[in-house]
């Protein structure tokens, strides 16, 4: 920092504060930059192995053994029973695609809106949404009972000229996972490609090999420029319809079915609003995490960052206390026997814990504590935000799926769930997620530093009679 | 049905008539349904835990507590055949089928990959899942029947109606040359039935048993407000067991 506010020595006080808060208006040279990214990307201490060790062992015991022992032994060995089919299989994938809400919605949404505060996390977010898509998919294969055979959901040209059902949610929803994950690997990879460029031009041995093949090709030409942008402004407007609808579907697989409590024309938007409510608060936890662990990162996620994630959350806990009161307003209203049961053991029965913890967590904390700019710019307790909100969504869907189950038209089988292999393969994905994305991100530039570097030529500090002013300027 | 190039000639229309005023909850439906089909037993464990694997189970509801408790009649509760099944359209495989031929809810156990979401969506709850492959000792593969499919771990597997029985009958009345005689072909339940509580039917033979007993005062269509239009309708409150209020 010091080196970049050396030339202006002389500047007024205010211009210096700006520089302190902005990261958009404190520059630093590209290659000086350049070389912190790589630095960051570079260095891993003895603290770095033994939690990717430790994840490793957990994936291995959790994931691999785990669930070679279910498709082995069959659905028995996990809690799912008659009448609660789905359990924390579904659970995790719902929470999974929300999620990976957050990617898109932070890069592609505050993209097409220029808002500047994404510039330097845009990475983080898109990287959270393909890690997360990834969990999502092994959790809904662990669910099925015959996973040797899911491939049978795709619609491919066979002999017995079978085919998908389309009339399904379930297959609505397989090819929407589907389209999602490419259409924002996609998007994570394009505004990647300079920055694997410039990794390329700063490495050797077989980061150099890996680089040079997942660049492209890349010079920096004006051309090359020129069809990235208009590739990204593409996917950027084409992704945010596409994230609107995955979730949308999810949720159709529960509002579509006649299940009291399930059959809720509101699920739709509810859900996606659940899934940014998710999605945002782990976007921010990362956003601290990576701040706090990878080296150089002080400098390119600070403090206005945390705030303007703060808020994000802010606004969409309210959006999402709002939905929750439309669904639960009309259904109690309803005045149906069964929804009306269902609703009084979502609060009564054994779970009504989670249902109280849920409303805390996503409702009352945050708008106890996000109004505040000093708590929203400490980074430890905006993380504590984040945990509980995701600790509350996943609750969320863990009432919506297994609780609502329990309760159903024919009481002689109503019964509750309790997992049992499902936990270990939970640890499992959470562990598979960490450590991809640590991985990854001693892999991949975490920082998008071409966009940051446009960002700071953007801005500048001008002088407007005797006031000092920030000045954005159009690029594209 | 003619638009359909896969259909085959509809002939009957089947459906069940159970009268719960009858029924005295003796299980041997159950039991013969178990023989019948081929289905599992699932061992201590798992009928401790909840799994018990039945077809055909027989559903009793009591009012109030010991000692004033006001029971219900017993309810044989099996696959409701509905013309409108919610089970069909959700899975994404099409193992859950409509056969267009016997206007039965079919399972193609083949086809299945264990998605659930049948069961989730059934709203009488009879669809049984194969959580586990279960042992069936030594002599026990002798008791298979031939014509039914046994099923492995991770599928869902419910009430055919007695598939194998009605295609046979059909087969014969066809090969005969004669329309099907009612009373001809009976489910294994209907079959073993000691007081006759279960009447087996074509009903769309307006002259057929079952169809008389369908007209009958005491006709119920289980949960009818979801418009699934079961092929089974319940007789119930002719008796002074069954009088609920």
């Amino acid at each position: 920092m010091v080196a970049a506010a050396e030339p202006l020595e002389q500047a007024h006080p205010m211009e210096t504060e700006l520089q302190h808060e902005h990261l958009m208006l404190d520059p630093r040279p590209r290659g000086e930059m350049n070389g912190m990214v790589m630095e960051a990307m570079h260095t891993r201490t003895w603290k770095f192995w033994l939690i990717a060790i430790l994840l490793g062992i957990s994936v291995v015991v959790n994931l691999v053994i785990a669930w070679g022992y279910l498709i082995a032994e069959g659905l028995g060995v996990a809690g799912v029973n008659k009448p609660v089919y789905w359990g924390i299989f579904l659970v995790n994938t719902v929470y999974w695609i929300g999620i990976s809400h957050a990617g898109t919605f932070v890069s592609a949404l505050l993209r097409v809106m220029k808002a500047e505060f994404r510039r330097p996390f845009t990475r983080a977010a898109e990287l959270l949404t393909t890690f997360g898509l990834i969990q999502a998919g092994f959790s809904i294969f662990m669910h099925l009972g015959r996973v040797w055979l899911a491939y049978w959901l795709f619609p491919y040209p066979n002999i017995r000229t079978i085919w998908p059902n389309f009339h399904s949610p379930l297959g609505w929803d397989f090819l929407a996972i589907n389209t999602y994950l490419m259409a924002s690997t996609m998007y994570l990879f394009l505004p990647l490609i300079p920055d694997l460029a410039m990794a390329r031009d700063r490495s050797t041995g077989w980061r150099k090999v890996f680089y040079r093949l997942l660049s492209l090709g890349f010079r920096g030409t004006e051309g090359e420029w020129t069809h990235l942008r208009t590739a990204m402004t593409i996917f950027a407007w084409a992704i945010i319809p596409v994230m609107f609808s995955v979730h949308t579907i999810v949720a159709w697989d529960f509002a579509a079915a006649t299940r009291p409590g399930w059959s809720s024309t509101v699920f739709g938007p509810y859900f996606v609003v659940g899934a940014l409510q998710s999605g945002i608060a782990a976007v921010g936890m990362v956003v601290v995490l990576i701040r706090a662990t990878m080296k150089n990162m002080k400098y390119f996620i600070r403090p206005e960052h945390l705030d303007g994630i703060g808020k994000l959350m802010l606004v969409v806990s309210m959006i999402w206390a709002y939905f929750f009161f439309q669904d639960y307003m009309v259904q109690w209203y309803g005045g149906d026997k069964f929804t009306k049961m269902l609703l009084e053991f979502h609060e009564k029965g054994p779970m009504g814990w989670m249902w109280f913890l849920m409303l805390i967590f996503n409702v009352a904390v945050p708008l106890l504590t996000l109004w505040n700019k000093k708590i929203r710019r400490n980074p430890a307790l905006l993380f504590t935000i984040g945990v509980l909100i995701n600790i509350a969504m996943w609750f969320e869907r863990y009432i919506i799926i297994p609780t609502s189950l329990t309760i159903n038209r024919m009481p002689f089988t109503w019964k509750i769930y309790v997992p049992k292999i499902e936990i270990l393969l939970s640890i499992g994905t959470f562990s598979l997620f960490i450590l991809i994305y640590m991985l990854a991100a001693r892999l991949i530039p975490l920082v998008p530093v071409w966009e940051v570097q446009e960002g700071q030529v953007a801005h500048g500090i001008r002088k407007l009679g005797k006031a000092t002013v920030k000045t954005v300027g159009e690029i594209e | 049905m003619t638009d359909n190039p896969f259909a085959e000639t509809s002939l009957y229309k089947w459906g069940m008539v159970i009268d719960q005023d009858l029924c005295i909850g003796c299980q041997a439906c159950v039991t013969a349904c178990a023989m019948e089909n081929n289905v599992s037993f699932v061992g201590e464990t798992d009928a401790d835990y909840g799994r018990t694997m039945h077809w055909l189970y027989i559903e009793r509801f009591w009012e109030g507590e010991y000692p004033h408790v006001k029971s219900t009649p017993f309810q044989p509760l099996l696959c409701q055949h509905c013309e409108h099944a919610p089970c069909e359209p959700v899975c994404p495989v099409f193992a859950a089928v409509h056969s267009l031929s016997q206007k039965t809810n079919l399972q193609v156990y083949n086809r299945c990959v264990g998605t659930r979401y049948c069961a989730n969506n059934c709203p009488y709850q009879v669809r049984e899942f194969n959580w586990r492959d279960y042992p069936r000792p030594d002599p026990l593969p002798n008791m298979l029947h031939p014509d039914v499919t046994v099923r492995r771990r991770g599928i869902m597997e419910k009430c055919t109606f007695c598939l194998q029985r009605l295609l046979q009958a059909e087969d014969k009345a066809g090969a005969e040359g004669r329309e099907f005689v009612d009373g001809e072909v009976v489910t294994a339940c209907a079959q073993v039935c000691p007081t006759e509580a279960i009447v087996f039917g074509r009903i769309d033979d307006p002259e057929s048993q079952v169809s008389r007993l369908k007209r009958d005062g005491r006709a119920v269509i289980l949960l009818e407000e979801l418009g699934t239009l079961p092929s089974i309708t319940y007789l119930k409150g002719g008796s002074s067991y069954g009088r609920s209020g």
